[in-house]
């Protein structure tokens, strides 16, 4: 057990007042960057990176990894408030989480994603405890033909196990990879569909587009409606968060769902947005009251947090072990470390044994200290929907404009998301599901890429995708997924034996 | 009266002005721009400086980072492009600012910025797998014989990395299949899995899996080996990594890194970073950092700068013109 030992070295080297005292600025410092949809993570740490040049390097990455957290915590709260998803990943946490809050369960749905958010990291932190050098050989068997499967299986759970009409479902979709490709081409090196533009050069940004197409479109739906945010505060208090614990044991089948499904993208870079899609798609399926989702569950905010956040903590592995950022956020600490002269690798766990173990003891101390700081501020949070939308209104739109500002600091930015708000607006009143529309989008570029440099390989083979067990067991559970409801309904007839009452559209 | 006031207005102006004659500066948080993502070599080029500033209290006001590496760096260049006069930016330019308006038909000319310094050098070095082939003539070898194309891995499509493929062609007659990944980093554990035979990794982007014991590095592409003789593995230093024209391969390609401001910046502005910049490369942080990423060690600015510029970017666009990579 020498990483036990190893994490029991780590821990002392954290419990002075001074690391504590820097892990609470750094988690309220986080929380208010992840409040504002758009700054977020990566953009809170960029801006804190250099106050930490003149301390040790474990305590600068203690405070930075706390603001991540922090950041992780704090996305949550536009999710569900105000359906305004701060981090890419917090997309699928606003299906439920959002219609909770508008039924007065704000407080409940906050709590359950501070919950779920801590299991799902700390699965995620035992799992880099004990497994860390076998996961880092498992990454390295991702190759192009394992990544596109992967982003593949992403993009069929969601047609096979959908709510929505298949068709939209697909329409969305493509509309979303179709705004994918504007910009650089990494295969080519051509630049595609930027009509001469130089702000479209840089491509469609994906938090631009999730803040017009969720909050701005959000305030215009509620502007027609009634004018006001749909739903109260109800009680917030210690009860309240102690009833949904009470309730956690019932759904430990979807948190260890969510968990594994999270640990096992996370390692994959940039797998976090395609977890938590999965996390929800797959707690959906497997609920027998299907049809509940989506309108205020709360096993809708367990199941994405869950893996979002076990895929977040487990997407700090791949940057450690072989320094790939699966992460935005990553990608700055990245920086980070470069700047105190630790050189991310698979000799940083050996050469540098204090610091790895110090970051990992931060991690299970950053999340308890952040979950008992972010839950005792559930009810200054929930009580911001108390005050009169006319008064809430501006000030969301406002800092959607900041927050799509802060991102490349283009107010180019600004107008596309309004424009997507409008897009926004329009897909909810012709029922066009948004969530495909935002997946294709952020994860287009990368499957493009990856079926390319496929195709590269195999010499436009398309058997590299059954190439070996690894990558043919992805393909084919993709495409299982993809006709899951032509199975379902097939073994379904044959149990009952009778015939397939409707033909699925695909 | 009238006279009077102007008297009295070009005197204050002479006399506020006084200590401006001591140099310009920046009145601003200075912006370092960095035409790549987060955690790429001019980033963590970019931190460095951040960092040296900071600490050696080379400037009086803050410096950010400011990433623009949209559309592999172009977004970085347009900035700088419609930036004119605005001397709180200063880009950390490399090969690019040839490339990309030949490959991509970008509307930039490196011309229109004002040139600061060039600071160093980054080599490139020929990599396999450990348990690939150990000497360049097995490597040739072993990629001449094989059934399907050996894979080569890079950062970008028609960029340094996919120029030197094309030349790696062209001088040995083997057949390479070209596989473009968004950073070196990817490129590197790419090839530490096995899914490249080889890359053209810089030194830098190659470091760590070097260490670990994970990939080989077989020749530089340099006239003369890296200077750098401390060991960096348990056995080998940069310095025991043959040239390539030492093993019969005789492909040469440096990728520059220099410092520019915006167009119509004035002389004094410009001053003042050259002046910065060449304290810069006095700190023990700047020379730390160049040792541990084996960058090859120039600084030069003014007359001397442009000159270099001038033949390398020529240098560059055969390069490009002979791959066949200008945009028609």
């Amino acid at each position: 057990m020498e990483a036990l030992g190893l994490l029991l070295h780590g821990f002392a080297v954290l419990l002075t007042w001074k690391t504590l005292l820097l892990m609470m600025v750094g988690l309220v410092l986080g929380v208010f960057v992840g409040v504002l949809p758009g700054l977020g993570g990566p953009n809170g740490v960029a801006i804190l990176l250099p106050l930490t040049f003149s301390m040790d390097p474990t305590s600068a990455i203690v405070m930075l990894s706390c603001i991540y957290w922090g950041a992780l915590f704090g996305g949550a709260i536009t999710s569900i408030l105000f359906n305004i998803p701060g981090e890419a990943w917090s997309v699928a946490t606003t299906f439920d989480g959002y219609p909770m809050a508008q039924q007065g369960k704000a407080a409940e749905a906050l709590t359950a994603a501070f919950t779920s958010s801590f299991i799902g990291s700390l699965v995620a932190v035992l799992l880099i405890t004990f497994l860390a050098p076998w996961i880092s050989s498992f990454a390295l068997k991702f190759g192009p033909p394992e990544f596109f499967a992967v982003y593949l299986l992403t993009f069929c759970s969601f047609v096979g196990l959908g709510r929505e009409d298949k068709h939209k479902t697909v329409i969305a979709m493509a509309l979303g990879l179709l705004l994918a490709g504007v910009g650089m081409d990494t295969v080519s090196g051509q630049l595609r569909m930027t009509f001469g533009s130089t702000d479209l050069l840089r491509g469609i940004n994906f938090l631009v587009a999730v803040i017009g197409l969720f909050g701005i479109s959000e305030i215009l739906l509620t502007m027609e409606e009634r004018l006001a945010l749909r739903g109260h505060a109800a009680s917030i208090s210690l009860r309240t968060v102690l009833a949904v614990w009470k309730d956690l044991p019932k759904y430990w089948m979807t948190l260890l769902r969510s968990s594994v499904i999270g640990c096992w993208l996370g390692i994959t870079p940039g797998g976090a947005i395609a977890a938590s899609f999965m996390g929800y798609n797959l707690a959906k399926r497997f609920s027998k009251d299907q049809d509940s989702f989506g309108k205020g569950r709360i096993e809708g905010v367990f199941a994405p947090e869950t893996a979002a956040h076990a895929s977040g903590t487990a997407a700090l592995l791949p940057m450690l072990a072989l320094g790939i950022p699966g992460s935005g956020t990553a990608a700055i600490l990245l920086g980070g470390l470069m700047v105190w002269g630790l050189n991310p690798g698979p000799l940083l766990f050996v050469e540098h044994k204090d610091f790895v173990w110090g970051l990992i003891a931060s991690m299970y101390l950053g999340n308890v200290v952040g979950l008992v700081l972010v839950l005792s501020t559930v009810p200054i949070f929930a009580s911001i929907l108390r005050v009169p939308f006319a008064a809430v209104a501006p000030m969301i739109v406002v800092s959607c404009a900041i927050g799509a500002y802060a991102i490349q600091n283009a107010m180019f930015d600004v107008w596309l998301m309004l424009g997507f708000g409008v897009v926004g607006y329009v897909f909810k009143k012709i029922k066009i599901p948004l969530a495909p529309f935002t997946l294709a989008l952020v994860l287009g570029s990368r499957a493009e890429d990856a079926f390319r440099q496929s195709m590269i390989i195999s010499g436009g083979n398309m058997k590299v995708f059954w190439a070996n067990g690894l990558v043919g067991t992805i393909t084919t559970l993709a495409i299982l997924l993809l006709f899951w409801p032509l199975i379902d309904r097939l073994v379904a007839s044959f149990g009952k034996s009778t015939p397939p009452a409707a033909k699925v559209e695909a | 009266m009238r006279n009077l006031i102007t008297i009295a207005a070009a005197a204050a102006a002479i006399f506020a002005s006084a200590p401006a004659s001591a140099g310009w500066e920046p009145s601003k948080p200075v912006e370092i721009v960095v035409a790549a993502g987060a955690g790429g070599a001019s980033d963590q080029m970019a931190r460095m400086m951040q960092a040296a500033i900071q600490k050696n209290n080379l400037l009086k006001q803050p410096v950010v980072v400011s990433l623009k590496g949209g559309a592999s760096g172009a977004e970085a260049l347009m900035y700088m492009k419609s930036s004119d006069g605005d001397a709180n930016k200063v880009l950390i330019a490399y090969s690019l600012i040839y490339m990309l308006p030949l490959s991509a038909k970008l509307p930039f000319d490196w011309k229109e910025l004002s040139p600061v310094a060039v600071i160093a050098l980054d080599q490139f070095v020929l990599w396999d797998n450990v348990n690939g082939p150990k000497t360049v003539k097995e490597f040739i070898e072993a990629a001449k014989a094989s059934g399907s194309p050996f894979k080569l891995g890079g950062t970008g499509s028609k960029r340094e990395d996919h120029v030197l493929t094309v030349f790696l062609e062209k001088k040995t007659g083997a057949k390479f299949s070209y596989l473009p990944y968004k950073s070196g980093g990817e490129a590197a554990t790419q090839l530490v899995g096995g899914h490249t035979e080889a890359n053209v990794n810089n030194p830098s982007e190659n470091l760590e899996v070097w260490r670990a014991g994970q990939v080989r590095p077989l020749c530089v592409f340099d006239k003369e080996r890296i200077s750098y003789t401390a060991k960096v593995t348990e056995t080998q230093s940069w310095n025991d990594i043959p040239t390539c024209k030492e093993q019969g391969l005789d492909v040469q390609y440096l990728m520059l890194r220099a410092m520019f401001l915006p167009g119509k910046v004035s002389q004094e502005q410009q001053e003042f970073y050259v002046d910065l910049f060449s304290k810069l490369v006095q700190t023990p942080e700047y020379k730390d950092y160049m040792e541990k990423q084996a960058l090859k060690p120039i600084f030069l600015t003014g007359k001397d700068m442009i000159q270099f510029l001038e033949e390398d970017g020529s240098l560059n666009k055969q390069l490009m013109t002979e791959a066949g990579f200008v945009a028609k």
